[in-house]
């Protein structure tokens, strides 16, 4: 236990040491703001609306998605620490192929739960279909047709 | 209690030494990382300062700390700040359990080189591991810009969809080794039973998946400047933006010595037994710690090497890679690594594992993939 | 130092935190607050020397669960989504209901008499992820694997959420 002092030190030694830091930086640098300085940079445009945008609500279920598979990473920590013990393996001599068929079963039934998911097609990222451009070139549609079979016979 | 002050003292020396040896290396590593982009484009790469350019790191800090900060109008302040501090602190707090090598003997009082010996060392890298997304979530979040939000929010979810077969992998190590302790993990491989020979397969998914979390080429869509100018960092500038790129050389660095300790005996290299008779244990110690390091810059050359080679992935290519392609493939390797310990032969199962998967996934690839093209 | 007080202080460092979740005004600050407060927590299990639900509550909950809370909040728009003031009717009726829950509370924990510490049967190795382990995947195997049970009717639940709708457009 006492080790974690140590993470403590740690982590406070970190933090002054970021503070130390950030602290000198303010000190030695300039600083004249002024509002185009101070606005959203946008690739040079003056900013549009608000930058809480609505995102793809697929971020959201991978994060769930996760959150339900880090909770069985942490069920597997524990077994891959008593799974071949060598006290319970002299104890009862079939141990070890007891846990591993029990996190089989855990195992199993999580990965149906991903298959699922993945048959389902929720896995799938979504592609964007690119617009058809009108085609104001000379030459034929078909001419870039005839190369395109060419090469993806190949 | 004298003795109690003499072992905190030394801890205070170690715990001094373990951030200076990570700051250091993640400063060098910029200049490593421009030198081997030069060398590998036929170019020179920095050669002004100092010679062959050896002090650019300490002339780019210089920069970093003169550059002028601000911090948009439309921002939240503590947040903005609290952003670039969470990602040092979390990529800092890492080095803390990596065991850099052996005891040594000081006038009767025996040291661990290592910051902290806990009984879960490896579920700790874990946990600090998952809370790296804090630290740019936050930061893209309070830039109150939409492609730093943007940047943000694919951050987060790519360091999270690669960490659960990262876990994975760490599970069949633990699966071997049978203890969370680093220092066991590491004194279970010593004289050559290097984990990378029985775990071959959770190797490369840890390296796949450590490349994910450090947001590095292939995986660096977060700042992919073509979609998204600089990403989550789009709005930082000065000493913050210099936290964001330190940290992510901190965990380069980091990760190589995690993969080093976890597949690659840690702090053993050929030949410590002839050191120790010859020199003594301390100087066989040392030397350890020479190796360690010598092995994850190993790794951090080989982050380099791959951003210099091998181009970006596209988004949904990342995510079917994490959730179809690394997770069921760890599920695999437990299952393979669980039967090897079973029958008692670890390393003929797992390479027979290996190659089942190539069998399998080629005989997938000659009936399946080319009749569709067909 | 003594480890009652290093007790008291973090309890009282938890208890404001986890005050500054429910006054912020900002919902992040409010989860910032709210994994700080886990940070507390597992500071706690530290001292009961439970060094693995320590690094558990760290990597769930304030790793997994944070980061998700984190996600739903960033989708709302936060500048439209100003709770407006509550009439006086709803903080009356708030109130009696938060008081009621209080007396229950204080009721409970003055009826009950919370057992002391038992001295000689206490392990200090209790906690330890061996000792977990043995006893998780031994006596309370079957709650263990409905556990996997309840975690694939969850899996397909966030499946379902997940369903697109046809003509949505999303970044």
């Amino acid at each position: 236990m006492e080790a974690f002092a140590y993470v403590a030190a740690f982590l406070i030694a970190g933090i002054l040491f970021l503070a130390f830091i950030l602290t000198l930086a303010k000190w030695i640098r300039p600083n004249r703001p002024n509002v185009e300085k101070l606005s959203t940079y946008e690739s040079g445009e003056a900013p549009m609306g608000n930058a809480n945008i609505r995102f793809n609500p697929r971020f959201y279920l991978i994060a769930l998605m996760f959150v339900l598979f880090e909770i069985e990473l942490i069920f597997l920590f524990p077994w891959a620490s008593v799974f071949h013990h060598p006290d319970l393996e002299k104890a009862s001599p079939v141990w070890s192929s007891y846990a591993l068929v029990e996190m089989f079963i855990f195992i199993g039934i999580l990965a149906l739960g991903l298959a699922l998911a993945w048959v389902k097609g929720y896995l799938n990222w979504e592609k964007p279909i690119a617009p058809s451009l009108p085609n104001d070139s000379p030459i034929p549609d078909q001419a870039y047709q005839k190369i395109r079979d060419k090469y993806v016979s190949k | 209690m004298e003795l109690i002050t003499t072992v905190f003292i030394a801890k205070a020396i170690i715990v001094g030494v373990v951030f200076a040896i990570t700051l250091g290396v993640a400063a060098y590593s910029t200049y490593f990382e421009r030198k081997i982009a030069a060398f590998m484009q036929d170019r020179i790469g920095p050669d002004r300062a100092g010679p062959f350019g050896i002090l650019q790191p300490l002339a780019d800090a210089v920069k970093m700390f003169m550059k002028e900060d601000f911090i948009p109008a439309n921002s939240n302040k503590w947040l903005f700040i609290a952003g670039p501090c969470l990602s040092m602190l979390t990529a800092l707090m890492t080095s803390a359990v990596v065991p850099f090598g052996d005891s040594v003997t000081i006038g009767g009082a025996t040291f661990d080189l290592q910051g902290i010996d806990v009984n879960i060392g490896i579920l700790w890298v874990f946990g600090i591991v998952s809370l790296g997304v804090y630290g740019i979530m936050i930061g893209g979040w309070a830039s109150n810009n939409k492609f730093a939000l943007l940047g943000a929010i694919r951050a987060a979810s790519q360091n999270i969809s690669y960490e659960l077969a990262m876990g994975m992998a760490i599970i069949t190590i633990l699966m071997i080794t049978g203890s969370l302790s680093t220092k066991e993990i590491v004194e279970v491989q010593q004289n050559g039973h290097w984990n990378i020979f029985y775990q071959p397969l959770g190797f490369i998914i840890f390296i796949i998946c450590a490349f994910a979390e450090c947001n590095r080429t292939p995986f660096d869509l977060p700042e992919c400047e073509t979609e998204l100018i600089g990403g989550y960092h789009t709005e930082y500038s000065s000493m913050k933006l210099g936290f964001y790129l330190f940290a992510e050389y901190i965990n380069m660095f980091i990760s190589g010595a995690v993969m080093a300790t976890l597949y690659f005996g840690g702090y053993d290299y050929p030949g410590v037994d002839f050191v120790t008779q010859q020199f003594g244990s301390n100087v066989a110690s040392f030397v350890g710690v020479g190796a360690l390091i010598g092995k994850s810059l190993g790794f951090v050359f080989v982050f380099m090497w791959v951003r210099w080679t091998i181009p970006r992935f596209r988004y949904d290519q990342l995510m079917n890679l994490g959730w179809t392609g690394l997770i069921p493939l760890a599920m695999y390797n437990v299952v393979v690594t669980g039967f090897g310990i079973l029958v008692g032969k670890p390393f003929m199962v797992s390479i027979a594992g290996l190659v089942l998967l190539i069998a399998a996934l080629f005989v997938y690839d000659q009936l399946l993939v080319k009749k569709k093209i067909a | 130092m003594e480890i009652s007080n290093i007790w008291y202080f973090l309890s009282a460092l938890t208890l404001l935190s986890a005050l500054m979740v429910i006054m912020s005004k900002n919902p992040i600050h409010s989860v910032l607050y709210l994994v700080f407060t886990f940070f507390c927590i597992s500071a706690h299990y530290v001292l009961l020397n439970a060094q693995f639900l320590m690094a558990v509550n760290i990597i769930v909950y304030a790793g997994a669960i944070m980061v998700l809370f984190l996600f739903v909040i960033m989708m709302f728009d936060l500048k439209k989504n100003i709770p407006e003031s509550k009439s006086s009717l709803t903080k009356l009726a708030g109130s009696v209901v938060a008081g009621t829950l209080l007396v229950i509370l204080i009721a409970i924990v003055r009826k009950n008499n919370i057992p002391a510490p038992l001295g000689d049967k206490f392990n200090s190795q209790t906690g330890m992820v061996e000792n977990l382990g043995q006893v998780l995947y031994g006596e309370f195997l079957l709650p263990f694997e409905l556990v996997s049970i309840l975690f694939f009717v969850a899996m397909v639940g966030a499946v379902l959420l997940g369903k697109r709708e046809a003509g949505e457009r999303n970044f």
